[in-house]
């Protein structure tokens, strides 16, 4: 079997996956496995960039892609006017003061001669710069989320087109890519794994606890969408008439067209990512990147700047998760601090990587599709199991009770069990790097 | 100006939860460390190896109170933590021999040790969810305080009070013995020897005749111990949930770091450094500053420099500041 066939066979069985869903279960929730299967492929395209290509194990997925979501809600929410001129500027600026403290510390590092003089000085202007920043932001804050809490208190964003969030959400996560990237590489290869954690932690805490920024726990909903609304399909009448002349209820027709619509925009952007990625692998850019990461003594004995290309590879890739991440969060119209989970959005895009064969971006997106279906579907199969394994036991008994009730977590398990046994029996993937 | 009482609010509010919570990390941070040293990599499981630990103390707490022994007034679960340590190490030990073993034989770079212990993190934290569940739970019973605030307050006559509780008090006790015994055994005894060597320089360990899979398997069940008594300490202090478990390994790997990954010595004060920077960072000072200041300076607002909820912010800053000056840490670790 020649390598294009195995790949195709591969497709073919994700279309089958996909297919069988929809005439079993139901079209929507087969389209809505694909939508999400698109969005985790462009993670996984993201992920492989860096472990694939260049042997960086990042493990902040999850900060990046929550970045990415707090573009939409800063680009295409509508600004609060009212938020603006109660203290919209006074946050501005103490947030510029903040940075400027930070930039002035730097400064003052690296001007001033080594020494007790360096730390004193440096302690002065970061404590100082502290107490002004939190003046100055605190009384912005409070004036913010004063006005309308229960549907604004927050600045809101630009309001401009939705779309335009995807490459902003890239913008976002890069930056934080490049802060982390800038402390924790050079050194061993676990900190930088170590600090990603941190990094998403934090950003998580951020997007939870800040308020005036994205209304925290209290969730943004109605994001502006780049697709109609189903109510607007269903009242349009070339609409209705042309979903009666197809045999389809029009409300299910409007709900598979939406998604439909969403499916389209994901693909193209899948496609030029993917496209843009395997051109990078196969330039000399990429050959130089697999060189250092089989052997990165060897590529500095060559004159290659190992830690230089590591932060170009790392910040690259974290900029593709911060697409998917803010992409996602436009498919679901809103943005829900809450909801983003280590094992979800971290974890999960690492099996995908690891299964589909990791240094391949077609197996990188095979492994995208197939593991998300396998995510949505272990559940009802692990309920199912559960279901068989105690059928022998009688109604109400304990141990009964207690599997049914902890089918829930079968994903953990399975996942981590699909991960170690890829990584024992079948390290390359499915679809080995040449 | 009230000297006195300022102390006695800064202690009760800041020095002791955060000796408590600094013991909790140092003994997290000391398996952590342990397993740098001897197995080369930083292990991602470890707070679940925590709280899988602890998951298994608290039922066998519950048998035993349903069998009605209890330890007086200290919490049930110092006599299941034995039994607790018992469990873990068996899973710990099975992990090793059915995953870690292979990539040992294969010698595989660190990253893939690294990878291979997240994989193992999520079947622990699984098998603690699917066992118990991912809810709260609180199992400590016995006398709650050694000194509660009204004692205090009738003892001295002094306008703030202290409180101690017994889980504050049980967990700094546990601490030092449990340290004392680890450097003790690292320092003193043959097998303790032979894993500090085997740290220092494989080959040479090995070329003295040092069995390789006896010294690893020793480490684990030393972390094993380790792992489930700072997990119990932590759930008897606050309360046990495996999330939070899973979240408590970035200020245990900031403390094993700050404190130079691999020596045991560096977890400790790296424990107590991150405990520390961390509660007074979050405490607002607002009443300390009250009783220390004379009135014309003292503070308006609650002179609290970051909420709570960021209090991770404080321990991964650190952390960032360690790596950028000082990537070996405080004590010299051996990683760069």
């Amino acid at each position: 079997m020649t390598d294009t066939t195995r790949n195709l066979f591969y497709f073919g069985c994700i279309a089958a996956l996909l297919i069988g869903t929809g005439i079993m279960t139901s079209w929507n929730l087969a389209i809505t496995i694909l939508n999400f299967g698109l969005i985790s492929a462009i993670m996984a395209l993201g992920v492989n960039l860096q472990w694939g290509f260049a042997g960086l194990f990042n493990v902040g997925i999850m900060g990046f892609v929550a970045l990415g979501g707090l573009a939409t809600v800063l680009v295409a929410m509508p600004p609060v006017g009212e938020a603006w001129a109660a203290g919209g500027l006074r946050v501005i600026t103490a947030l510029v003061l903040g940075a400027a403290t930070i930039v002035g510390a730097i400064l003052a590092y690296n001007a001033l001669p080594k020494g007790r003089m360096r730390t004193l000085g440096l302690l002065a202007i970061l404590i100082v710069g502290f107490f002004i920043y939190r003046a100055v932001f605190d009384g912005g804050v409070q004036a913010v989320e004063a006005i309308n809490p229960a549907t604004t208190g927050y600045l809101g964003g630009l309001g401009l087109p939705v779309l335009l969030a995807w490459p902003v959400g890239g913008l976002l996560a890069a930056g934080a890519a490049w802060i982390i990237g800038k402390t924790a590489l050079g050194l061993r290869s676990d900190y930088l794994a170590i600090a990603t954690l941190g990094i998403a932690e934090i950003i998580i805490a951020i997007l939870k606890n800040e308020d005036w920024l994205a209304r925290g726990v209290k969730n943004v909903v109605g994001l502006p969408r780049p697709a109609p609304y189903e109510i607007d399909l269903q009242n349009s009448d070339t609409f209705v008439e042309r979903a009666t002349s197809l045999g389809i209820d029009p409300v299910t027709a409007s709900t598979l067209w939406v998604k439909a619509i969403y499916a389209g925009l994901f693909t193209v952007v899948l496609l030029i990512l993917f496209i843009l990625a395997q051109r990078a692998l196969h330039s000399p850019w990429g050959r130089m990147m697999r060189a250092i990461r089989d052997n990165e003594v060897a590529a500095e004995a060559m004159g290659k700047d190992v830690t230089a290309r590591h932060l170009q590879i790392f910040v690259l890739g974290s900029a593709i998760c911060g697409i998917a991440g803010a992409m996602m969060t436009t498919l679901d119209g809103q943005l829900t601090p809450g909801t983003y989970q280590p094992l979800r959005f971290t974890f999960l895009v690492w099996v995908m990587v690891i299964v589909g064969g990791s240094g391949n971006n077609l197996g990188a997106v095979l492994g995208g599709f197939l593991i998300w279906w396998l995510w949505v579907m272990v559940e009802p199969i692990g309920l199912w199991l559960m279901q068989v394994v105690t059928s022998g036991m009688a109604d109400g008994f304990w141990l009964r009770e207690h599997l049914l009730d902890s089918a829930a977590h079968m994903r953990l398990l399975t996942m981590g069990i699909v991960l170690l046994l890829v990584l024992r029996f079948s390290p390359r993937g499915l679809i080995p790097e040449k | 100006m009230d000297l006195l009482n300022a102390f006695i609010t800064l202690s009760n509010f800041v020095l002791i939860p955060a000796i408590a919570y600094g013991s909790q990390l140092a003994l997290g941070a000391l398996g952590v460390t342990l397993i740098y040293g001897i197995l080369r990599f930083s292990n991602f499981a470890h707070g679940d190896t925590m709280a899988f630990g602890t998951m298994a103390t608290i039922l066998i707490t519950w048998a035993f109170q349903g069998l009605g022994i209890s330890a007086g007034p200290l919490p049930t679960a110092l006599l299941a933590l034995p039994f607790g340590i018992g469990v873990c190490a068996l899973l710990v030990l099975a992990t090793d021999r059915g995953v870690y073993r292979f990539y040992r034989g294969q010698k595989a770079k660190p990253i893939i040790f690294v990878m291979v212990s997240l994989g193992v993190m999520f079947i622990m934290n699984g098998l603690v969810r699917f066992i118990i569940g991912p809810d709260d739970q609180r199992f400590s019973d016995g006398e709650r305080f050694i000194i509660s605030v009204r004692q205090f307050k009738a003892l001295t006559g002094l306008d703030e009070g202290l409180a101690i509780k017994t889980t504050q008090g049980i967990t700094v006790v546990t601490a030092i013995i449990v340290v004392a015994l680890l450097f003790y055994f690292l320092n003193r005894t043959r097998t303790g020897k032979s894993m500090r060597a085997y740290s220092d320089n494989e080959d040479l360990a090995l070329l003295s005749g040092i069995n390789p899979e006896r010294v690893v398997m020793v480490t684990w069940l030393i972390v094993a111990a380790l792992a489930t008594v700072a997990g119990v300490l932590y759930g008897l202090d606050k309360s046990f949930k495996p999330f939070v478990y899973f979240q408590l390994l970035l200020p245990i790997f900031a403390s094993a770091i700050v404190g130079g990954l691999g020596n045991p010595l560096g977890a400790i004060a790296g424990g107590f450094t991150i405990a520390f920077s961390e509660v007074m960072i979050t405490y607002a000072w607002k009443k300390v500053a009250g009783y220390a200041l004379p009135d014309s300076l003292a503070p308006d607002g609650l002179a609290q420099l970051l909420s709570t909820d960021y209090k991770f912010a404080v321990s991964f800053v650190i952390l960032l500041i360690v790596l950028l000056f000082k990537p070996t840490g405080l004590f010299a670790g051996k990683a760069v």
